[in-house]
């Protein structure tokens, strides 16, 4: 059983970093449902 | 072809610490849920003179007084260090108090919307008066001062905005409309706001760099505002207003958006016009926004610091056309971040920052310079956002590492050597890639560099119109000297020389 299978996952992902949507696809080869997921500005 | 140039820049800062409280969105949105809180207590104390600003060193980069180079020879953090006998105004612009910038909104209002009282009438006519690029004609719209009573009733009972100076009204900004919410005071002061700093920023580019107002033929403005009223919100033309405070009388223009990126956009854009022969002379201009005053101030108050984020940002760059010596716009070399590029960190990079290198057959390593998202870590460090230029330099050097452009170890000397810390204040579109324009022009003209990137990212998905962000780069290069005026030759041309050799030909058998 992976890390993150069966766990809902908030994400907040930075645009100067790793965005919502690069974090929401790493997610998709395990069992996490992703309930939540942004990209924010911190500038 | 014939690539269009940057001929020069102004950049320009206003020290406006009462806007901060009563106008930046951090400090009115905690008054609206915690008007009790601890943080609006202890505002007012963090809050820096008009002498600590000026002589912070990021602010006497911003204006050109200092070099990238000089600042990261001062050890972070710079709040508590000082460049002596620093000057207002610098070799790129300038930094304006803020009676002054008060002074400045009302004679740009053209609606008369801004009413100041005779106390702070009197202090800016006498200060502007002064002022190098401030003209009697633009003083005299100061006229005579109004009643406090009057100010009082337009904020009490008509909705208008209170101006502050020293955390006393001194004026306000009436509304333009009894019901239109995109014309009113709150909308009208922000807008003014934009007005007045970009007009600053096109009188110093104007002035610094010697460049006839009737010369310039379109004006591209590219902050985060929008003007307009109820029927089209951002219908603009913050352009074409602040081309008509600066005597461009032969200028029209537009608005460009696109967050953070539209400086960058807006580059591209005139380049593009100048090198297609359009106009000559294109200048893109921004002023700043009273919105992001204090923006992380909450993080600077627990860590007790000074709130950096005191100052709005505006610039100004003239694109013209090639002269043999500015340097060129490559236009052959622009990145862009498309709907399809997707989102993570290499497919960004590679959007940016190589797919534009390849196009010239460039490597990583030869671009000298990289002026991503210049903020200045001095303030976004303490609220927890990193530093983002060196985020960015780190991000370049890990795709050149693996395009086998550079070896793992070079990577943090990439970074110090293509890379600069970042100087601009976090007013959103400010920082974002044009700050070095001015820098790259002065290096490039010493020789001491030869090709820049300029880089700017936009975070559309505030708008909530899209998920995606946005993001645009073009190198700017050395000129070689050779204009190519890229005409080629005209069909009308061929005609001519073709007539020509025949009449010889003819002759010559007549001759005969």
């Amino acid at each position: 059983m992976g890390r993150y299978d069966g766990k809902k996952v908030i994400i907040i992902g930075d645009r100067d970093g790793i965005p919502g949507p690069a974090i929401e696809e790493c997610l998709k080869s395990t069992e996490a449902e992703v309930v939540f997921s942004s990209t924010e500005c911190f500038v | 072809m014939a690539f269009s140039v940057v001929k020069g820049a102004g950049y320009v800062l206003v020290h406006t610490p009462d806007m901060i409280i009563h106008n930046g969105t951090t400090q009115t949105s905690e008054r609206i849920v915690n008007p009790e809180s601890e943080y609006l207590k202890k505002l007012p104390e963090h809050l820096r003179s008009f002498e600590e600003v000026v002589s912070y060193p990021p602010n006497q980069t911003y204006i050109g007084n200092i070099t990238p180079g000089d600042l990261s020879e001062y050890k972070m953090p710079w709040y508590d260090k000082k460049i002596d006998d620093a000057g207002r105004f610098g070799k790129f612009g300038e930094i304006m108090p803020q009676d002054e910038f008060i002074g400045l909104l009302k004679i740009v209002d053209v609606f008369d919307l801004v009413k100041l009282n005779n106390e702070i009438t009197k202090v800016a006519k006498e200060k502007l008066e002064n002022h190098p690029l401030i003209t009697d004609e633009m003083v005299a719209k100061l006229k005579e001062g109004d009643e406090m009573e009057d100010i009082n009733k337009a904020i009490n009972e008509l909705h208008a905005e209170p101006i502050y100076n020293n955390n006393k009204i001194v004026g306000c900004v009436k509304r333009a409309h009894e019901i239109d919410i995109n014309l009113n005071a709150h909308t009208i002061f922000e807008n003014l706001v934009v007005k007045a700093s970009g007009v600053l920023a096109m009188l110093n580019l104007i002035n610094k760099n010697d460049i006839n107002p009737e010369d310039i033929g379109y004006v591209i403005e590219c902050s985060e505002e929008a003007c307009g009223d109820m029927n089209q919100r951002g219908g603009g033309n913050f352009a074409k207003s602040i081309a008509e405070v600066a005597g461009c009388v032969n200028a029209t223009g537009s608005d460009t958006r696109g967050f953070c990126a539209a400086p960058t956009h807006a580059l591209i854009e005139a380049s593009a016009l100048v090198q297609a022969g359009v106009y000559e002379n294109v200048v893109i201009v921004a002023g700043g926004a009273t919105a992001k005053l204090g923006m992380n101030g909450k993080d600077h108050v627990k860590k007790e610091m000074p709130v950096l984020e005191d100052v709005l940002g505006g610039f100004a760059v003239l694109v013209s056309k090639n002269d043999g010596v500015n340097p060129v716009l490559r236009t052959d070399l622009v990145g862009r971040h498309t709907v399809g590029t997707g989102s993570s960190p290499q497919a960004v990079i590679t959007a940016l920052i190589t797919a534009p290198l390849d196009k010239g057959d460039l490597k990583i390593t030869d671009i000298d310079k990289y002026s991503v998202e210049m903020q200045n870590p001095d303030i976004t460090k303490p609220a927890g956002a990193g530093d983002v230029p060196t985020s960015n330099y780190k991000m370049i050097a890990a795709l050149g590492v693996k395009r086998k452009e550079l070896d793992r170890k070079e990577l943090p000397n990439f970074v110090k050597e293509h890379g600069m810390p970042g100087w601009a204040p976090t007013q959103g579109h400010i920082p974002s890639g044009i700050p070095y324009a001015g820098f790259a022009r002065e290096a490039m003209a010493k020789g001491e560099i030869s090709r820049a990137m300029i880089v700017g990212k936009g975070s559309l998905f505030l708008g909530r119109m899209t998920n995606l962000f946005d993001g645009v780069s073009i190198v700017l290069e050395k000129n070689s000297g050779k204009v190519d005026e890229g005409k080629g030759v005209s069909e009308a041309e061929v005609k001519g020389l073709v007539a020509e050799a025949m009449k010889e030909f003819a002759s010559h058998l007549l001759g005969n």
